[in-house]
């Protein structure tokens, strides 16, 4: 658990960077810490690991003063990954993510060998280990960063806008990546972002932001979005944030309709006259037959339609949306755990629920 | 005209190549001089050096040094030779004036030239100042350092000549002793040893950079060849 209490941060020029900071980070969680260009995120989490020293007020690490604490030790027992990744150029991959144990005093051997394995958890092949950061991509140097965090299985990570400068596609695959990590580790993970997609979609708290370094909301993702407390931070969250916001609502009550459905590999003979939903044997959805189609001797995949996205039972209504606005027959199809076929939804029926929902999408 | 061949005459005379006061003799000593006043440099410029740029403090004393290259080096050889009598001394402090600036640009800006995020992400991690600076900002700025280190070394080695000019060896003696005695193939031949000595040794020094220098620096870390870094500010003078 890391406690902010009355932190304040003015640096000599007399920017106030952080002002008056009180926030309670719980331990085994992502906190995301956003806000536009400025505000004070970075400073904010560089003061947890002494890279900046608070002008006042106190930061706690599970009730501790971290000023008591020397900054060199105090730092390895904290995780830290920083945009450019910081990999060192000189250092092969392995030796890289080897450095905090070796730091610490771990034998080499045993060193690399938990370094290799580290390599394994972020997602790259052993064999990587012998390069050198330059001849890795931009996604893969910070999987090395996030690994080389990782080392010495520090308890708290903190991570500076970690994800920024690779492309979308790979951002995406990293954030999932450090979700399936977080739930297998269940570190304290501070995470700075300007960009308010990736702080909902990673974070279990979001803390915004707002320029002279002040916190303008501090909840979850949902509350945040749905809730905004004032102006700026209805402003920052976009106005697509009832969209946004849908991510959050479930569907526990929604109702579903049947459409005529087919059997892949039946026998049929017939011109269909309404889309027609083609199952496979076990019952999973495999595409649509659109109107007018022909089907004489057994049903095979050829006429098929590719269906849009599925939704699953139980999902958020984002997902449900998506199904019915991408499907070729304008119905979602809706499907179960285990991807077999209940029904079918259409976009107006997603919508009539989120109405039932009043405080689903504000107003604005 | 017929000068080169007159020096290649002279240079491939079997009495050029024995004695205290033949070419190998000479070399010898060119070479003692040179490692003299280079190392001395080294000892000198490279702490300063480091500690400067790791700081970022007292960058003005690069600059400030750097103006040492201004002082004509005979002048400031025959100065020192009036101050404390002919000898070793003058000649090699002389030369270590010489070499510092180079030295000490190379190492400074190599240093700084280390990427801001590796020296952030080294503090990050809990790596204490001193072994930021030796483990990560020093191997990092090496192949600067080094390109400060060839062109202090050719320079100096250039300029040895000098110690000639005040009754000591090296093979500044063929040249000096040649331009006295108007036998011009031997002040010929004496330069071109200069010369052939000097490839030799930057080509030594190539090799030197490529055995302690990371692959990780290098451009295309696979391949065994290098590109051969050298600040453009490291310029080498003529002497
Ligand atoms: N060393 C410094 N000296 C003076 N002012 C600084 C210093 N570092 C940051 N600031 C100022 O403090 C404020 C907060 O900076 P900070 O880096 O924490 O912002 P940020 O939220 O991380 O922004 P970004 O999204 O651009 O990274 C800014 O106004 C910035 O200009
Ligand atoms: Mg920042």
């Amino acid at each position: 658990m890391i406690e902010f209490r009355d932190v304040t941060k003015q640096y000599p020029d007399g920017t106030v960077a952080v002002d008056k900071l009180n926030l309670t980070v719980e331990a085994g969680t992502i906190t995301v810490f956003v806000g536009p260009s400025g505000c004070g995120k970075t400073t904010s989490l560089r003061m947890v690991n002494r890279m900046i020293e608070a002008t006042s007020g106190t930061i706690l690490i599970d009730g501790k003063d971290i000023r008591d604490s020397e900054p060199a030790l105090l730092r390895r027992g904290m995780g830290y990954v920083i945009q450019q990744a910081g990999l060192f150029p000189h250092r092969t991959v392995l030796d890289n993510v080897a450095t905090v144990p070796l730091l610490s005093g771990w034998d080499k051997r045993k060193a690399r060998a938990r370094a290799a394995e580290l390599l394994e958890t972020v997602g790259l092949p052993a064999e990587m280990g012998r390069r050198y950061p330059v001849q890795l991509s931009g996604g893969q140097q910070q999987r090395v960063g996030v690994a080389r965090a990782l080392a010495a299985d520090p308890p708290i990570l903190l991570m500076d806008e970690p994800f920024s400068a690779v492309d979308p596609v790979v951002r995406e695959d990293l954030q999932n990546e450090l979700l399936r990590l977080q739930g297998e580790l269940d570190k304290t993970i501070v995470f700075v972002t300007h960009d308010i997609d990736e702080a909902v979609r990673i974070g279990e708290k979001v803390a915004v932001f707002r320029k002279g370094g002040v916190l303008a909301q501090y909840g979850t993702p949902a509350d945040v979005l749905r809730y905004p407390a004032d102006e700026f931070v209805a402003g920052f969250v976009g106005r697509d944030r009832g969209y946004r916001g849908l991510s959050f609502l479930e569907s526990s009550g929604i109702s579903v309709d049947r459409v005529e459905t087919a059997k892949l590999g039946k026998p049929r003979a017939e011109t269909v006259a309404d889309w027609v939903l083609v199952l496979d044997s076990d019952g999973h959805p495999c595409g649509w037959l659109p109107p007018g189609t022909s089907v004489d001797g057994s049903l095979t995949r050829e006429p098929l339609v590719a269906g849009g996205s599925l939704y699953t039972t139980g999902t958020s209504l984002r997902g449900a949306l998506d199904a019915a606005l991408s499907s070729p027959a304008s119905r979602g199809v809706v499907v179960d755990e285990d991807g077999k076929y209940v029904g079918v939804i259409t976009a107006r029926q997603v919508l009539d629920l989120i109405e039932g929902h009043p405080q689903a999408v504000s107003k604005t | 005209m017929n000068s080169f061949g007159n020096a290649f005459a002279w240079l491939f005379a079997p009495e050029q190549w024995s004695g205290p006061s033949g070419i190998p003799a000479r070399v010898l000593e060119h070479l003692g001089y040179t490692a003299l006043a280079v190392l001395l440099g080294l000892v000198i410029a490279l702490p300063i050096g480091m500690v400067i740029g790791h700081s970022g403090k007292g960058g003005f004393l690069v600059g400030a040094v750097n103006a040492l290259r201004a002082i004509p080096e005979l002048g400031l050889l025959i100065l020192l030779v009036l101050l404390m009598g002919i000898g070793l001394l003058p000649v090699t402090l002389a030369l270590v004036v010489l070499a510092i600036p180079p030295l000490l640009a190379g190492t400074y800006s190599g240093i700084r030239n280390v990427d801001r995020s590796v020296v952030d992400a080294a503090r990050g991690m809990g790596m204490k100042e001193g072994r930021i600076l030796m483990r990560v900002e020093l191997p990092n700025a090496l192949p600067l350092i080094l390109g400060g280190l060839r062109a202090a070394t050719l320079q100096v080695l250039a300029t040895a000549t000098i110690a000639a000019y005040v009754s000591l060896g090296g093979l500044g003696r063929f040249v000096i002793d040649g331009l006295y005695l108007r036998d011009f193939a031997q002040t010929l031949g004496g330069t071109i040893v200069i010369a052939v000595v000097a490839l030799a040794l930057e080509g030594l020094l190539i090799l030197l950079q490529r055995l302690v220098v990371s692959r990780g620096l290098r451009r295309n870390p696979t391949r065994r060849r290098d590109r051969t870094v050298r600040p453009v500010e490291i310029a080498v003078e003529t002497a």
